[in-house]
């Protein structure tokens, strides 16, 4: 029954002020039911405060194939990351 | 005699305790993993209800009797039920339908009992109540989808409506002990609930292009007193057999 089902992908926030992270998959038949599958797999020992899903069909994925082409040219640019700059003593968290 | 709110602590706890038990057979056997996690959600949400109430029982009884003696040592015709949650699953359809109506029925029983005099009482519907709303609409959404599916779930839907409407009607009754409890602003007007119930139930049919339910029987009622069908001794005795084998394990 559940192969006749759509794949949907799960993200769940975990408290207010975070992201929603990927946390897994789901069948169900339609987004309603997608989410009340979600709360009742992934969030029983209270692991979020909202849900997301999208249907796993529609998510576009970068070819690993294509990985060196895609992800090596940025190993060189060191000066992309902002290390150059002194931080003010009274900045606390960045 | 007994005390008159133990009585009802007792029947709304054999509710929560009778249809945990009848809806955690599913467990293992459900349709797909995703529905076995909703289902056994839902039943062992029933199951720790039925604690809390029956806790309140033993508590106002005072004989000693805890939530476990109250669960596993009473035979058929002390448990004061209603019979809709004693009924086999069924099929999936079956199963929805009977979570659907009596998850609604709750649902309005616990608001209003949350407003009770009987603090104890009060402060177990208020916590119960969000649970037993998303079980009404967990399953509103499966009656939706199921009637408005294939010919088959749909057909498998209208039965199973018509056959457990026959056990809507008790849910509403009272007796004399429950309007004595209601003079006292203890108890829940339950007539008063069955307004809500109705257009709430009937919103749901409409969604899933349902037609009323129908039943040739005029409705079965009894539980209240004792009068069971013959499913509940079979369940109790898979629900009691090893703490009555065993009665002093401890786990």
């Amino acid at each position: 029954m559940s192969a006749d089902w759509p794949l949907w992908e799960v993200f769940i926030r975990a408290r207010g002020g975070l992201s929603h992270r990927h946390v897994g998959s789901v069948h169900a038949p339609d987004s309603a039911i997608a989410l009340k599958h979600a709360r009742d797999v992934y969030t029983r020992r209270m692991e979020g405060v909202s849900i997301w899903v999208a249907r796993s069909s529609e998510i576009a994925a970068s070819d690993p194939a294509e990985a060196g082409p895609t992800f090596a040219p940025a190993e060189t640019k060191v000066y992309r990351h902002p290390t150059f700059y002194s931080i003010p003593p009274h900045v606390k968290n960045m | 005699m007994d005390d008159p709110i133990f009585t009802y602590a007792l029947r709304i706890g054999d509710d929560a305790l009778v249809l945990g038990q009848r809806v955690s057979e599913w467990c293992g056997t459900a349709p797909t993993l995703e529905v076995d996690l909703s289902l056994a959600n839902v039943a062992l949400d029933l199951i720790g209800q039925a604690t809390l109430f029956l806790g309140l029982a033993g508590e106002i009884e005072g004989a000693g009797r805890d939530a476990d003696r109250l669960a596993f040592f009473r035979d058929v015709d002390a448990f004061q039920n209603a019979l809709m949650v004693e009924q086999p699953n069924g099929d999936f359809a079956r199963t929805i339908a009977r979570q659907f109506l009596f998850s609604t029925y709750q649902e309005g029983f616990y608001g209003a009992l949350s407003h009770s005099a009987e603090p104890r009482l009060a402060a177990i519907a208020a916590k119960a109540v969000k649970e037993v709303r998303y079980h009404a609409a967990l399953a509103g959404d499966w009656i939706v989808r199921l009637g408005d599916g294939t010919d088959e779930s749909r057909q498998r839907m209208i039965e199973a409506l018509d056959w457990h409407w026959r056990f809507v009607d008790e849910l509403f009754a009272m007796d004399a002990g429950e309007r004595a409890l209601l003079e006292k602003s203890i108890a829940v007007d339950r007539a008063a609930l069955r307004p809500a119930f109705d257009a709430a139930v009937g919103a749901i049919l409409a969604a899933g292009d349902l037609p009323a339910p129908r039943y040739p029987q005029r409705p079965v009622m009894g539980g209240r007193r004792g009068h069971h069908s013959e499913h509940l001794g079979h369940l109790l005795a898979t629900l009691q057999h090893i703490p009555r084998s065993y009665p002093d394990a401890r786990w």
